[in-house]
């Protein structure tokens, strides 16, 4: 039965100073999700290149700086979840292993893209990795992944729906009535809010009187967690414990991860509405350097063995992009209108 | 063949295509405990249970959203909108996500699903409650759009609508739920794209869907007691549009009335005309005349209601009109 009776009155908020250490990590952990980090650094570096030299074209927006929230709760989720993001999205399905070359491929408008150059930097999709898009309307998506929700729950699947969102769709109503609704029919969502502090150039400040996005939580009686997005392991430490706990009992949770972009909203935007100081300020906290630190400082790994990895990353999108370079242009946009 | 109501016929369709495939839900506001704002999901709630009809708080944006990610992963959603005026809220699902997701995904995720409720006006309901909207959906590519004037279509088209791959907009007239008509039970599937000759006649073509269809057809016994042989035809499904029977219709008659109950300004009739004139341009003996509501919004005063919908005597004019009998 989908509308159930409430439960008892939840309000699940793990603070930083938990005392269990959720941020303990292993070189087997922290190297492979470091490279994917790496990854989707140079492969947006790269989509910025192009772009700048008119291979890209339309709207294209990057989350250089976010890169540890894509990719720690991608590593919490398993490969039959679901996962549904925004129009900065290049992170999260590279996190899910889709290739360099099939994005960059799509971004550059070519038949091998990932939706053979349908949808650009903003709509991607992948039906065999459970990505469900890659989607332009701010908030219009977040419905669609509490469907997806449904359906597992439907089907009694054991199966997650995680869906990221940024503080710019904290206002809008798909937001506020996808929330509502898993929340009201107990459905396996994880929402991750990636609070990059601006909804294009408004800071928070200026576009809620709650900038604590999780209270929304509290509406629906949600459980909710709120932490920097600065350390991978940390990210998907506290996901995990979200996932799990819709995995198992169905209870949604709603999660703020405070980040940063260090480039504009998307390629057009000067970022004229922030300070250098600022900037500069969040860059400390800068994802990749932290992870990068901990190999090295904390779990002794040798510095040429990441030199060889950023080696092996840049060859990849090296690769990447001249496969996108050669491919076929997009040839046909009518097959998929209507399915026959 | 049983005479039923097409409720009845809704009902029967949906009871049916839920009985046949699992993966079939009604999903909206007051289907459930309810039975249905219009009764037409009367008693599924107790022979399919909550799991597959499923009450909703007001939110149309939202419970649409669930319903277009449901069929990405394979459901098959039916969505009711008590109200198509209600469907503006939702609008943004139906045409930014349903009708573009095959397409963007390039035919990764196809949406299996149909959004159904009551459209146009009832009876004295108002500015917001008596809205046509078949225009703005026909609009969109990546949509189909169906609406059902009898009883026999309302059960067969339903039924193709829920077989459907794509999103499928079932407009229904809040007008004609209690009109009856002989319905085959069981397996009957109405297809899109095919329009229904409802009476034949060689000198003028009457087109219009959903309720207008029954005022056009008395219409037409009017004008036959003027000595006028009026066809009548309803393409059931406006998009697809079966141009190609109307096309054959008027290069028979070589004259045309189209009447809807929607507003003039980018009506439905207005692309159909259009299309006529471009195929049969020297078949015409007279320019395609419309017949629509007039452009305001919605007075309630029943007087003045009925001033601002097409009449049989609005529509008897037009066809004396394009006769040049006037």
């Amino acid at each position: 039965m989908l509308a159930g009776a409430m439960s008892s009155r939840a309000d699940i908020r793990i603070e930083p100073d938990t005392p269990e250490n959720l941020e303990a990590t292993t070189e087997e952990e922290l190297l492979p999700l470091y490279k994917t980090m790496l990854s989707i650094r140079r492969l947006e570096e790269a989509s910025a290149k192009a772009y700048s030299v008119g291979k890209i074209g339309g709207f294209l927006h990057l989350a250089i700086g976010q890169e540890a929230v894509c990719t720690g709760a991608v590593a919490a989720l398993r490969p039959e979840d679901y996962i549904t993001s925004t129009y900065r999205e290049h992170g999260h399905i590279y996190a899910r292993g889709v290739s360099a070359r099939a994005i960059l491929a799509e971004m550059w408008g070519k038949k091998t893209g990932v939706v053979k150059g349908l949808g650009g930097s903003m709509h991607m999709f992948s039906k065999e990795h459970n990505f469900l898009g890659g989607h332009g309307i701010v908030g219009g998506h977040v419905p669609i992944a509490v469907g997806a929700a449904f359906k597992a729950k439907y089907h009694g699947e054991k199966r997650v729906s995680a869906v990221f969102f940024g503080d710019g769709s904290a206002t809008i109503g798909g937001f506020a009535e996808g929330l509502a609704l898993a929340a009201l029919w107990k459905l396996p969502v994880v929402f991750i809010c990636e609070n990059n502090q601006y909804s294009m150039g408004t800071p928070l400040y200026r576009t809620t009187a709650a900038p604590d996005i999780t209270q929304r939580a509290l509406a629906h009686d949600m459980d909710r967690d709120r932490f920097d997005g600065d350390d991978v392991i940390k990210v998907k430490r506290r996901i995990a414990l979200a996932v799990e706990r819709a995995r198992e009992t169905n209870r949604p949770t709603l999660i703020e991860v405070r980040t940063y972009r260090f480039r504009g909203h998307s390629m057009s935007d000067p970022g004229l509405y922030r300070t250098r100081e600022e900037v500069a300020e969040w860059k400390k906290g800068d994802p990749l350097v932290r992870a990068k630190r901990r190999l090295i400082e904390e779990l002794g790994v040798d510095e040429e063995k990441i030199k060889a990895i950023a080696a092996e990353v840049k060859d990849e999108i090296a690769d990447a992009v001249r496969f996108a370079d050669t491919s076929p242009a997009s040839d046909s946009y009518l097959p998929y209108v209507i399915k026959e | 063949m049983p005479i039923i109501s097409y409720r009845e016929a809704l009902n029967a369709a949906l009871r049916e295509e839920m009985q046949r495939d699992e993966t079939v839900f009604l999903m909206g506001e007051e289907v459930g405990h309810y039975q249905g704002a219009y009764k037409v999901s009367q008693g599924l709630l107790e022979e399919f249970s909550e799991r597959r009809v499923v009450d909703t708080p007001i939110a149309e944006l939202g419970f649409s959203g669930v319903g277009v990610g449901a069929a990405m992963v394979g459901l098959r959603p039916v969505i009711e909108f008590m109200s198509f005026n209600f469907s503006l809220v939702a609008i943004d699902q139906i045409i930014n996500h349903a009708a573009k997701m095959y397409q963007m995904s390039a035919g990764q995720f196809h949406i299996p699903m149909v959004f159904r409720g009551p459209s146009g006006p009832a009876v004295q309901v108002g500015a917001q409650h008596s809205q046509s909207f078949e225009s703005y959906y026909c609009y969109v590519p990546g949509l189909k759009v169906v609406c059902p004037s009898t009883p026999a279509d309302a059960k067969g088209l339903l039924k193709t609508a829920i077989r459907d791959d794509n999103p499928v907009v079932f407009m229904e007239s809040e007008l004609l739920y209690n009109s009856t008509g002989e319905v085959p039970e069981g397996e009957h599937l109405v297809p899109f794209g095919k329009a229904e000759i409802k009476r034949a006649g060689k000198e003028v073509t009457l087109i219009a869907w959903s309720k207008m269809v029954e005022v056009v057809l008395e219409a037409a016994t009017e004008l036959e007691a003027l000595g006028i042989d009026a066809e009548v035809l309803d393409p059931r499904s406006l998009r697809p549009l079966d141009i190609d029977s109307m096309v054959e219709s008027v290069k028979k008659t070589g004259r045309c009335v189209i009447v809807e109950v929607g507003w003039s300004m980018c009506g439905l009739g207005a692309e159909i005309a259009f299309q006529l004139q471009r195929e049969c341009l020297d078949y015409l003996d007279a320019p395609v005349e419309r017949v629509t509501s007039d452009d305001v919004p919605m007075p309630y005063a029943k007087n003045l209601e009925q001033e601002v919908m097409p009449q049989v005597k609005d529509i008897v004019a037009a066809v004396k009109h394009v006769l040049y009998l006037d």
